[in-house]
């Protein structure tokens, strides 16, 4: 508990002097002043404070790959994809390894006495109450993904198991079952195509987030640094954090953010206009994505003038209640005894299959576990600091072991039962129905497809749009605010105008994309930060030890 | 006539209160009324104090020294928030009756046309309370 003197803003002077406080937390002595390098200015009465390095580069960098890609998209685009190819066949053992190893630190620390100690200080407060608290968590972590993968990941395993192994030529696998697959056999290709899928949406996504939340929140809330990526570096770098090798972390982090956040508006408005055509024959043009895109944006705006309580939380909890309604309907509706038992049968069939699933080394089954396992774990660590930074900022004080059981436990258990019951529902619909259109419908399309079979569909599908709208309102918000405290030199309270502009920069961009072409060549240059991120991540692990051990237990 | 004079401080932008520190010296000694200082932070580190606690001392060091220069008693509040630059309006107003203060005194920018989209803090606040609020202006050069 020390306190340095100059640990002061520059502009006051009445506090000099002061001794250090008695809170019960362990901060670190540094002489680093949290925004001493940001730039204030106040253009046509607009204020801004910014960092000067991490947001001209970012902006630099961000500008430079959009035109390039704009510009070049025929040529930009077979670049970014060997890039990423490469990356997944060469580099999937690592991160596979490296997703073992987050789950691993995860759950351990859930049961040793490190769980014990408050994020804030043993006399912290939580900000936030559960309901509010977990919403955000899980919009802003997963959402999105389960509503289009819900139901065309379990049947694409599924066709894939029944098919069984195929050998090509070359003596390679040539299908694309995971694991041995299933051939012929009913019964263990659903289990082995359930496991398969709740272990790309289960502990180790989450993982990754816990790392990330946890590292930052520790350092951060406990250890006084500010809240952006760099912070986690702190134990290994010491005082360097705060010049180029922390300005290229953050850098980074904003480059992932944004072209995530960005490639993902425009690919989902195109999905959710291709339901919109589907369901009520709305023309998906150009105009209806660009309207698709500007609603969401401004919605997003609303959403984060009001501020991470009122706004974010809000339409995140929102949010969850539309996806519990919906979740419920298919309980009810689809195969309810089914799905009861598949709960059980599929849980215990992800960690019976756990262990071949997440081996890194020596795999048979490379298209399984290269092109969707890898692929999975670099999108969810190149999402992880946007993801991340969110959870720290909301999770001041819980517990180290409340924290690890909402962000790796109960989403795990979430998204068990949310898998199940979609993905019994459209499997059941096949062997039992013989219904094929749903595994024949375009990947978006799957999950209307196959409420389609249910009662309801207008309602259903309906409420199945608005929620996957809302779910990019959601991840878009909070991104806006993490992006705008890391290029704000981890200063949550920068002018609003700085918000506003990166809220407004991603729908641009994405209108932009979406236009001018080139959504899924950059989608894959912000999925190659991944192997980057897989390495801060190994560092924040080390980091939270470290934090840990130095922090007293409540 | 007023006992109590809410004051808004931002410790990061002393400079920019300074005007309405004068005014409220003077008022707090016509009225002979109590000043309570309030500061609101995020309870994430800032550039002012790396944790609430420490955001409160330097807002009790900064509240003597003016109990030096104007003699009134005083007294603080720290408010924190995950997102004070979102809840700061409904933190202050919240606060008056928290407080139990009688008169707001808070500094505030010519109007200008962006107020119409983002209001400003003083102009917020003085719509949404039923105690007195005196709004400091720069002074006109």
């Amino acid at each position: 508990m020390e306190k340095n003197p100059q640990d002061e803003g520059p502009q006051e002077q009445p506090s000099e002097g002061i001794p250090a406080p008695e809170g019960p937390a362990n901060l670190i002595d540094t002489d680093y002043v949290i925004g001493q390098d940001n730039i204030t200015a106040s253009p046509m009465g607009i204020n801004l404070d910014l960092h000067g390095k991490v947001f001209t580069f970012s902006s630099l960098v961000i500008l430079f790959f959009v035109i390039l890609t704009l510009a070049m998209q025929d040529q930009m685009e077979p670049i970014f994809n060997s890039m990423f190819s490469f990356l997944t066949t060469n580099m999937g053992w690592f991160f596979l390894l490296g997703a073992n190893v987050f789950v691993i630190l995860a759950l351990v620390l859930i049961f040793t006495p490190m769980g014990r100690v408050r994020i804030g200080g043993a006399n912290a407060t939580p900000d936030f109450g559960y309901a509010g608290w977990f919403a955000m968590l899980f919009a802003a972590g997963m959402g999105i993904g389960l509503m289009f993968y819900g139901v065309s990941e379990p049947l694409g395993h599924y066709g894939t198991a029944m098919g069984g192994i195929s050998m090509g030529e070359d003596g390679l696998r040539t299908d694309w079952a995971p694991l041995g697959g299933a051939e012929g056999d009913q019964a263990g290709a659903i289990s082995l195509s359930m496991a398969a899928t709740i272990f790309h949406w289960g502990l180790h996504p989450w993982g990754a987030y816990a790392i990330v939340g946890l590292s930052l929140a520790i350092f951060a809330f406990n250890k006084g640094l500010p809240l952006t990526m760099r912070s986690i570096f702190y134990p290994i770098l010491g005082e360097r954090v705060w010049g180029w090798p922390g300005h290229v972390i953050d850098i980074l982090a904003v480059f992932a953010t944004l072209f995530g956040l960005t490639t993902s508006l425009g690919i989902g408005a195109t999905q959710a206009a291709g339901g919109l055509e589907y369901l009520f024959g709305i023309p998906s043009g150009d105009t209806t994505l660009v309207l698709l895109i500007l609603g969401i944006t401004l919605v997003a705006l609303g959403s984060i003038m009001l501020g991470v309580d009122k706004g974010v939380q809000r339409l995140s909890q929102l949010n969850m209640a539309l996806a519990l309604l919906l979740l419920l309907f298919v309980i009810f509706v689809g195969p309810t005894l089914m799905i009861a038992t598949g709960v059980i049968e599929n849980l215990i069939g992800y960690v019976t299959h756990l262990p071949a699933l997440s081996n890194p080394f020596g795999r048979e089954d490379a298209n399984f576990s290269q092109g969707w396992t890898a692929f999975y774990w670099a999108w969810w660590i190149a999402w992880s600091p946007f993801v991340g930074m969110f959870i720290a900022r909301v999770s001041r004080g819980r517990t180290v072991r409340e924290f690890l059981t909402a962000v790796l436990v109960v989403p795990t258990l979430a998204s068990v039962v949310w898998m199940t019951a979609f993905g019994t529902t459209a499997i059941d619909q096949v062997v039992s129905s013989g219904i094929t259109e749903v595994q024949d419908a375009a990947l978006e399309l799957q999950l209307f497809t196959m409420l389609e079979y249910l009662p309801l569909t207008a309602i259903t599908s309906f409420v199945g749009i608005v929620l996957v709208i809302v779910f990019f309102i959601t991840s878009s918000d909070s991104g806006s605010l993490v992006i705008d405290s890391i290029t704000a030199g981890g200063k949550v309270d920068a002018p609003k105008p700085q918000r506003i502009f990166w809220a407004l920069i991603e729908g641009a961009l994405a209108i932009a994309l979406l236009l001018g072409g080139g959504l899924a060549a950059l989608q894959t240059a912000a999925l190659t930060t991944g192997l980057p991120f897989t390495l801060v991540l190994l560092v924040g692990c080390y980091a939270i030890v470290k934090g840990l051990m130095s922090e007293p237990r409540a | 006539m007023y006992r109590k004079i809410m004051v808004p401080i931002d410790l990061a932008h002393l400079d920019v209160l300074e005007p309405s520190l004068a005014t409220v010296a003077d008022l707090a000694r016509h009225y002979d009324a109590e000043i309570c200082y309030v500061g609101v932070t995020a309870t994430q580190p800032g550039s002012v104090a790396r944790t609430p606690e420490e955001y409160q001392q330097k807002l009790d060091a900064f509240a003597d020294e003016r109990a030096k220069v104007h003699g009134q008693p005083v007294s603080t509040r720290t408010i924190t928030s995950p997102d004070p630059v979102a809840d700061l309006d409904d933190l202050l107003i919240d606060a008056i009756d928290d407080v139990g203060a009688d008169l707001v005194v808070m500094p505030t920018h010519p109007p200008k046309h962006l107020d119409v989209l983002m209001p400003s803090h003083g102009g917020k606040v003085a719509t949404h309370t039923d105690v007195s609020v005196f709004l400091v202006r720069p002074a006109k050069q």
